[in-house]
């Protein structure tokens, strides 16, 4: 299926400029996400998946800066805008929904305003009672009983769960077409978080936004994306469709975490095979590819060429996977 | 069956934490409501279950970090406690025996301590004969068991990794020489890829020392993989025991049914072909549970008997244990 480019990052950069030195959280990443298409960023912490995020988002706080490269959304280029411009791209182009919805929510403001807000600071002519409307009908969207007596309660009355309902109601208030995602089930229990997965993809199909879809759960992947990139140590080092990422894994390091992983469906009691060594200090990075100390294949060039180029890997679809 | 030899024995173990709610009222969550079963030497018992269910409150009051309500354990023939003839033995000679490894490492070690005196402080406790430089060659050796070395030993922990300073949390739980290990949740705070190096050092360790574990975490394919048998909690209580493959294949109570189901299989056709039951709800609050079967009010298949009477804890196979009312 042909379809449009929604997002389009190239080669993007961004540094943390710290007193102990710079570390480069995102070094080089490039991808395009297409309308209507769920994109997973698997990573563990300090992979940069969340900095990438926030940068497209443009809420990435100091020291952090973008040094390099480019974000265009529907063609326009992001890293451009004015403040201003930025504040009516947030929420109503893209919007986010974060890990820890009770530290996202403002515990002395209802739902319901919290919700209306979100509404009214992007479009200055929807009155109160079309607001107070449309917010109801966003709750029972997200599948929270009782929109209209919700609304009048405090976060602390919500569970974990439903805290996440509000928050993704709260993101889809003004129609995006891109959500990200950064984590949004990792607080939440397994049986809430499949309540969760659930939701997004029934609204995912409803709506037809894209999603950036940031976790370091493989099984949540599996569930919702229709393509995966997994990052390490701030590069993208393989990105393919989800059965490619699954079942045909290329780099080192995907291989590696599909293996470490225990089953729940697993049949007989296997030996995990672990990848070996800590994760990379990012402020004192290896030379060359950054996942070469740890990669049992490694070779002496990979400790020394500066990075592994992307290589157009001729399996059924063509991907790209940071290995030499 | 029979033949293996009981270490733990826990029967009608309850915990309740006191609440003051208004001037002269109390009330209390009931963590811990009733839970038995028994720990086989040399074996690794699971506890699964989200979170709020009493799992690390099960797991502390075994050891008797929280003093339990009422109930009985019994460790290796000895009663250690006994909540209607009160008794209050010295734990002292058990802590040597009985040994937990926290969840969050950086919360668990000691900031202000080297790496060598958290260690050290375990062993002078337990072992005071050790002095000067067996004492020395004693830390090194549990660090090495551990996967560190001894030049860690005059570092402090915040200059370890996540996984790392797990290692050291084990480091120290080894150092009284235990042969039953409390494991709370040791790897929900590290990385994925480091997840599975803890694990395997977990394995390894139990095959040389023989060691007993009590593994109690949030997610079940860690669970499924490293324990012989499992128990699932739900609301304080247990709501099934059995072995591990029995319980993921043949799962009897419906609340290990859609956990089961809840979870996310890395296999992208698997995962989305599979029939699911979701889960209506939130858990309730333990300080007001539910009448009856505490999941009454979330189960697919809850009838008016499920919400009047508690079901029993009953054998239905042999070593599957399950409460339910439907079996």
């Amino acid at each position: 299926m042909e379809s449009k480019k929604l997002l389009e990052i190239k080669d993007l950069k961004v540094s943390f400029y710290t007193p102990a030195g710079e570390v480069k959280a995102v070094d080089g990443i490039s991808y395009d996400l297409n309308e209507h298409e769920v994109m997973g960023i698997v990573g563990e912490s300090g992979s940069g998946k969340s900095v990438e995020a926030y940068s497209i988002i443009g809420l990435l706080q100091d020291p952090g800066k973008v040094i390099g490269g480019s974000i265009r959304f529907d063609g326009e280029d992001i890293l451009a805008y004015t403040p201003d411009q930025m504040r009516q791209f947030r929420g109503n182009k893209v919007s986010m929904i974060f890990q820890n919805p009770m530290t996202c929510l403002n515990p002395v403001y209802t739902i319901g305003d919290q919700l209306m807000e979100a509404l009214t600071c992007h479009n200055k002519n929807v009155s109160k009672k079309e607001a107070w409307d449309r917010a109801v009908e966003m709750l029972e969207l997200v599948g929270i009983n009782n929109a209209e007596k919700r609304m009048k309660q405090y976060p602390h009355e919500f569970s974990g769960g439903m805290r996440q309902r509000a928050m993704i109601a709260m993101a889809l208030i003004c129609s995006p077409k891109l959500l990200i995602a950064d984590e949004p089930t990792t607080a939440l229990d397994v049986t809430i978080q499949a309540q969760i997965l659930e939701l997004m993809k029934d609204i995912q199909k409803k709506t037809g936004m894209a999603i950036v879809f940031i976790t370091h759960n493989l099984g949540v992947v599996a569930e919702v994306c229709d393509r995966v990139s997994v990052m390490y140590a701030g590069h993208i080092v393989e990105q393919g469709s989800v059965s490619d990422i699954f079942y045909r894994p290329a780099h080192p390091y995907t291989k590696g975490l599909l293996r470490s992983m225990p089953r729940v469906d697993e049949l007989e009691h296997e030996r995990l095979i672990p990848i070996e060594g800590t994760p990379v200090d990012l402020l004192d990075p290896p030379a060359g590819c950054a996942f070469g100390p740890r990669c049992e294949h490694c070779m002496k060039v990979c400790l020394k060429k500066p990075r592994p180029l992307w290589r157009w890997e001729t399996t059924a679809i063509l991907r790209p996977a940071g290995c030499t | 069956m029979d033949e293996r030899k009981a270490l733990l024995e826990v029967q009608h173990l309850r915990k309740y934490f006191p609440i003051k709610s208004g001037m002269f009222r109390t009330e209390y969550v009931q963590a811990v409501e009733d839970v038995t079963f028994t720990l086989y030497a040399g074996e690794t018992l699971g506890i699964v279950g989200e979170s709020g269910c009493g799992k690390s409150t099960l797991g502390r009051s075994i050891l008797r970090l929280h003093e339990p309500t009422s109930g009985k354990v019994i460790y290796d023939g000895t009663v250690i406690y006994d909540g209607e003839k009160k008794t209050q033995i010295s734990m002292l000679p058990y802590r040597k025996r009985m040994q937990i490894i926290f969840q969050d490492p950086s919360a668990s070690l000691d900031p202000r301590m080297t790496v060598g005196e958290i260690v050290g402080e375990a062993l002078s406790v337990h072992r005071p004969d050790l002095k000067g430089k067996a004492y020395r060659a004693r830390i090194n050796e549990l660090l090495e068991t551990v996967g560190l070395n001894s030049e860690h030993s005059n570092r402090f922990p915040h200059e370890f990794s996540g996984g790392q300073q797990q290692r050291v949390g084990i480091a120290r739980a080894l150092a009284a020489e235990p042969e039953f290990i409390v494991c709370d949740e040791p790897i929900s705070a590290l990385d994925v890829s480091i997840q599975s190096q803890v694990v395997n050092m977990l394995e390894d360790l139990q095959k040389e020392r023989s060691l007993t574990y009590l593994f109690i975490a949030h997610d079940i394919s860690v669970v499924r993989h490293i324990s012989n048998r499992i128990g699932v909690m739900y609301l304080g209580q247990m709501v099934e025991l059995a072995e591990s493959y029995e319980l993921c294949s043949a799962p009897l109570h419906p609340y290990t049914q859609s956990l089961l189901s809840a979870v996310p299989l890395p296999d992208p056709d698997k995962t989305r072909a599979r029939q699911r039951t979701i889960l209506e709800g939130d858990v309730p609050s333990p300080l007001h549970p539910p009448t009856g079967c505490r999941f009454h009010t979330r189960c697919p298949y809850a009838t008016e008997e499920c919400a009047k009477s508690a079901p029993e804890w009953k054998e239905h196979r042999p070593g599957h244990f399950a409460s339910c009312h439907k079996l």
